[in-house]
């Protein structure tokens, strides 16, 4: 509960939020928020009352956030846990992470879907369009770390294989496949080139429009830990995962801060894309760059 | 009470809902979150939806039209809740006090905890008003 789990990978998320605001804020000549800004949010919106809108189907709403929440925290705790001792790995927990992940955005689609409101439900819609788009390439680009291990499905085994053989990021295919599965993370949490599931100036902020109080909260932290667990995945499959002694501890934390400052870097400079257009981009340039390292994988580049 | 208070003011979202104005005073919100004022210092974010919102902002001279539409948002707000009346219009209707299109002063629809006059304010009015909302939620408290 506290340690790798829901507190830890909780406070890690809502730091990251804070660092990608602040970020945003200085590359836009702002000052932007305190550190602790996140966390008063959070707490926040724990004090506010929480509207049921009318037509909403009550069960559906309210558990839509425990799930997201549950989800993603599993995902990240199992993270945490194999790269502290990868001995306790079981087989296939790569592909439980994978889909674990899959959860808070499912949530929040049905959640979206029940709140009956129809921006909500374009939002949803918008969100199902994009999970089909991103998750081609996700995958693609997940089989070569697999193969890489030498066809382990084991996040274990490919942090093994990587203690022996160093980092998997040192080698072409594993480059191209790192860029795309940076790609496929920004369509994940969302962030700007594809956020048209939430888009704020468009839609009002998408599914979570109905949501207030403890469940927005609840929907905030699962995104949060989220921005902890997705990059904590990359560090795993390509930069051999987190070494729980001082100097190792301090490079996954210089990984994590660098995958973070290149996505909210990528996340300033380029304005929205149409869905359509989300679609067509994911299904041509990653998914060719995915399949091209799956091919060099193979033949052991 | 006192912890409640001071987390609340650390981040007011606002909700800015336009009554009817000029669209002068609109300008001048934006104007806020530019790099020389940036009011997202103090946590203070401009929000879409009015469910995710602290503080109702209210410009403009209340149309007959928009007064049943401020009731309806007004009570869709979480609370706790605020409402701060923008404007010369907002806290007095202005010069549009005798038109034939104006309702009631926005005061007697809803409960107005904070008047910013101006025509329209400035972005330091802006500031200066959303802080000494702050002091004042922080004073209730103790």
């Amino acid at each position: 509960m506290v340690y790798p789990g829901f507190l830890f990978s909780g406070a890690i998320g809502l730091l990251a939020g804070w660092f990608d605001r602040k970020i945003t804020a200085r590359l836009q000549w702002r000052v932007g928020p305190r550190w602790y800004q996140n966390f008063m949010d959070i707490a926040k919106l724990f004090l506010k009352e929480t509207l049921i809108p009318d037509g909403a189907s009550r069960m559906v709403f309210f558990a839509m956030p425990l799930l997201a929440i549950a989800g993603s925290t599993l995902a990240s705790t199992i993270i945490m846990v194999i790269n502290q001792t990868p001995g306790v790995t079981f087989i296939g927990d790569l592909i439980v992470v994978v889909y674990l992940m899959l959860i808070p955005p499912l949530a929040l689609m049905l959640g979206g879907f029940a709140s009956g409101n129809p921006l909500a439900s374009l939002g949803g819609s918008r969100e199902m369009k994009l999970m089909l788009s991103y998750e081609l390439p996700f995958l693609l680009a997940l089989v070569v770390p697999i193969a890489k291990a030498g066809y382990s499905i084991q996040l274990g085994g490919i942090i093994t294989y990587q203690a022996l053989h160093g980092p998997i990021f040192f080698s072409i295919s594993g480059v191209l496949s790192f860029v795309v599965m940076l790609l496929c993370i920004q369509a994940k949490l969302g962030f700007v080139p594809f956020d048209m599931p939430e888009a704020e100036t468009e839609i009002v902020s998408g599914m979570y429009i109905e949501y207030s109080g403890p469940a927005l909260a609840m929907l905030k932290l699962a995104k949060a830990i989220l921005a902890f667990a997705l990059p904590a995945l990359l560090i795993t499959l390509y930069f051999g995962g987190i070494i729980f002694t001082a100097s190792g501890i301090l490079m996954s934390v210089l990984e994590y801060i660098l995958i973070l400052l290149l996505m909210i870097v990528i996340k300033n400079t380029n304005p929205r894309v149409r869905i359509d257009q989300a679609v067509r981009f994911f299904w041509r340039i990653p998914t060719a760059l995915a399949v091209l390292a799956v091919v060099l994988a193979y033949l052991g580049l | 009470m006192g912890i409640k208070e001071k987390i609340l003011t650390k981040s007011l979202y606002v909700f800015h809902l336009s009554s009817g104005s000029c669209n002068n005073c609109d300008i001048e919100i934006i104007d806020c979150l530019t790099p020389r004022y940036d009011i997202e210092r103090f946590g203070i974010v401009l929000v879409g939806s009015i469910k995710h919102a602290d503080v109702l902002l209210c410009t403009g001279s209340v149309n007959r039209l928009t007064v049943p539409r401020i009731k309806v948002l007004y009570e869709q707000m979480p609370k706790p809740g605020f409402v701060v009346a923008f404007g010369s219009c907002g806290a007095s209707r202005g010069l549009f006090k005798d038109s034939y299109n104006t309702g009631k002063p926005l005061d007697e629809i809803i409960p107005v905890d904070m008047y910013i006059p101006g025509c329209p304010p400035r972005p330091e009015a802006i500031m200066a008003g959303l802080l000494k909302l702050i002091d004042k939620l922080n004073s209730k408290g103790k």
